[in-house]
């Protein structure tokens, strides 16, 4: 810093240098609370896979933590969370997608005054009102149709309606705001030209759209992809209300657990190793995310040469 | 305009796209007015006055949830107070001080990484840590700082984009009239991004007040209401549930629908106020970009 006296500000030389500190310190605390994060996820997490030996902790698919000889398979846990996060992808993604097209391409001022802000509201509604309605609305439905599909079998373990499915619903509409706001804004970086150039060559505007438009935005209509990947495997609280929640094979109609909803209903009571267990399901799930965080750094990365 | 000029028709395929992408923008209007409607018709019948003014007791026969409104405000306060000079502060370090190398990218690394986090992985980070390695057990205390890590990305990223706004003009004159820098930055930068601030701290306190996965295991579920000044206090230390949290356990172990969704109503008009304030915030930095 200059050292310019009878300015205001220079009385306090001192004050800059110890303002820059302070600033220091705050950026470095992002870099803090994620060392911190993973240490501790690792520290608390590992023990247990060491006790109860990797096998048996990954791929055991009884889980049978409070019981005189406990088991702590997580394998059904790891694949139900993939299998949620895999299919509401699969219905949300497309749905985002044409959402985003509409806004972006098809509608007019007018009708994108609507859907723009419900998208919005969507977004900021807390997970606990979604998983209330999914509760109340989602699961008599699908009950009833449980019964109707089961209805002469004798080993399906009914469920009340509250099963994947649910689960794969509610997240799918939670990931809708994520997916179409992120399309979107892609969609609009793409330049007019392109547009222009399809369209005066004779293609329609659906052609130029599916053959021009949404091809050029692609990279920024995976990272809206990659992030709603991220938001369904990290859901707690709404697919705890509405998925049921034993442990079991993640088909449509069961009643499933998910890393996250294994988290929420044992940690409040779990004890000696079964509270490990817990932190090594917590372990799983933040390296599921990391990758998920990782993909999307490197889109990104790729996103902003691509604009360069 | 739409149709091909080779072809006199229109394209079946187009048609059919054009009903589905009509269809699917439909069907979030249609979700969130399902959403809002049910909500409030459900809802609306169990807010009153005493509703939001006493606490659940079985002994003196109210229903109510006015200690929950208490904890979500305090938890707001206490994060809000936490994690808005950090944040602020990383990004006009981050902005103004650093030059670009490696600290910049690892700080930009780690702030993305956190801000991909899942909520339940924050609460049980914040139990683990801030719970039990530094001993604040059950409290608001320990919910607030565990949301204050999880709100600042939101923060720092918001105020990093405001003073990118600020035309490097109002930094040179600063400069060229001899002010220091962060003189420069108190005076003229920060109340200059003042609005992107604002908005970000909007949407910070949006997040915090529907959080529920983070608080479950940090924050806890009490509610009562304290009676004194100290007791007020001493609330920090001490255990509460906010409102995301009471709807949860009235909808699951509690089995009592007509306050969850009671609470819901309340945390609609909530996020719905906090959406429109940011709306409004963000016009304005829009306007003020522009002239």
């Amino acid at each position: 810093m200059k050292k310019t006296k009878g300015i205001p500000g220079h009385g306090a030389f001192t004050a800059e240098r110890l303002a820059r500190a302070l600033l220091l310190i705050c950026a470095v605390v992002a870099i803090f609370a994620v060392c911190a994060i993973t240490f501790y996820l690792f520290a608390k997490g590992l023990p247990a896979l060491h006790r109860v030996g990797v096998g048996e902790l990954l791929f055991g698919t009884i889980w049978k933590p409070t019981a005189a000889e406990p088991r702590f398979g997580i394998a059904y846990i790891i694949l139900s969370s993939i299998a949620g996060t895999a299919l509401s992808v699969l219905v949300g993604v497309p749905v985002g997608l044409l959402t985003a097209v509409f806004l972006t391409e098809v509608s007019s001022k007018r009708l994108s005054a609507i859907v723009q802000p419900a998208v919005e509201l969507l977004a900021a509604i807390p997970s606990v009102i979604y998983g209330l309605l999914g509760m109340m609305l989602l699961n008599p439905v699908l009950y009833k149709l449980e019964k109707i599909i089961f209805a002469g079998s004798t080993t399906h373990q009914y469920t009340g309606g509250a099963d994947l499915l649910a689960a794969v619903i509610v997240l799918a509409i939670m990931i809708l705001p994520t997916v179409i706001s992120v399309s979107a804004s892609a969609i609009r970086a793409v330049p007019g030209q392109l547009r222009a150039a399809s369209l005066a060559l004779g293609a329609s505007k659906m052609q130029t759209i599916w053959g021009v438009t949404v091809p050029a935005a692609k990279s920024g209509i995976l990272t809206g992809v990659v992030l709603g990947i991220g938001r369904a495997l990290g859901e707690a609280m709404a697919i705890n209300m509405v998925a049921g929640g034993s442990v079991n094979l993640p088909l449509p109609f069961n009643s499933v657990r998910f890393l996250t909803t294994q988290l929420v209903s044992e940690m409040g009571y779990a004890e000696g190793i079964h509270r490990q267990v817990l932190f090594t399901v917590g372990l799983v799930l933040y390296l599921f995310i990391m990758i998920v965080n990782l993909v999307l750094q490197r889109l990104r990365r790729e996103g902003g040469k691509d604009d360069g | 305009m739409g149709e091909s000029l080779t072809l006199g028709r229109k394209r079946p395929a187009d048609t059919i796209l054009y009903g589905l992408i009509y269809f699917c923008a439909f069907l979030s209007v249609a979700l969130l007015a399902l959403i809002l409607l049910y909500v409030l018709i459900r809802g609306v019948g169990s807010v009153n006055w005493a509703f939001l003014t006493t606490v659940t007791s079985k002994l003196k026969g109210t229903v109510g949830i006015a200690g929950n409104l208490l904890n979500t405000l305090m938890i707001v306060v206490l994060t809000m107070l936490a994690a808005l000079p950090i944040g602020v502060g990383a990004a006009v370090y981050l902005n103004e001080y650093a030059k670009p190398g490696k600290l910049v990218s690892l700080i930009e690394f780690a702030t993305e990484t956190l801000s991909g986090i899942p909520s339940i992985l924050f609460g049980l980070f914040g139990s683990m840590f801030f719970g039990e390695t530094l001993g604040l057990g059950y409290s608001l205390l320990t919910g607030a700082l565990t949301l204050m890590l999880m709100v600042l990305p939101l923060i720092t990223r918001n105020t990093q984009e405001a003073l990118k706004t600020v035309p490097d003009s109002y930094r040179q004159g600063a400069v060229g009239l001899g002010a220091g820098k962060w003189y420069t930055i108190r005076t003229i930068l920060l109340p200059s991004a003042m609005p992107g601030i604002l908005t970000g701290a909007i949407l910070a306190i949006g997040r915090i007040v529907g959080e529920s996965a983070a608080l479950l295991f940090t924050a806890g579920a009490a509610k009562t209401l304290p009676k004194t000044l100290s007791k007020f206090f001493a609330k920090i230390f001490q255990s509460g549930g906010t409102l995301t949290i009471q709807l949860y356990l009235s909808a699951t172990s509690e089995g009592d629908f007509s306050t969850a969704f009671g609470i819901a109503v309340v945390l609609l008009v909530v996020v719905l106020l906090i959406n429109m304030g940011a709306k409004a915030l963000a016009r304005r930095l829009d306007v003020q970009n522009r002239t």
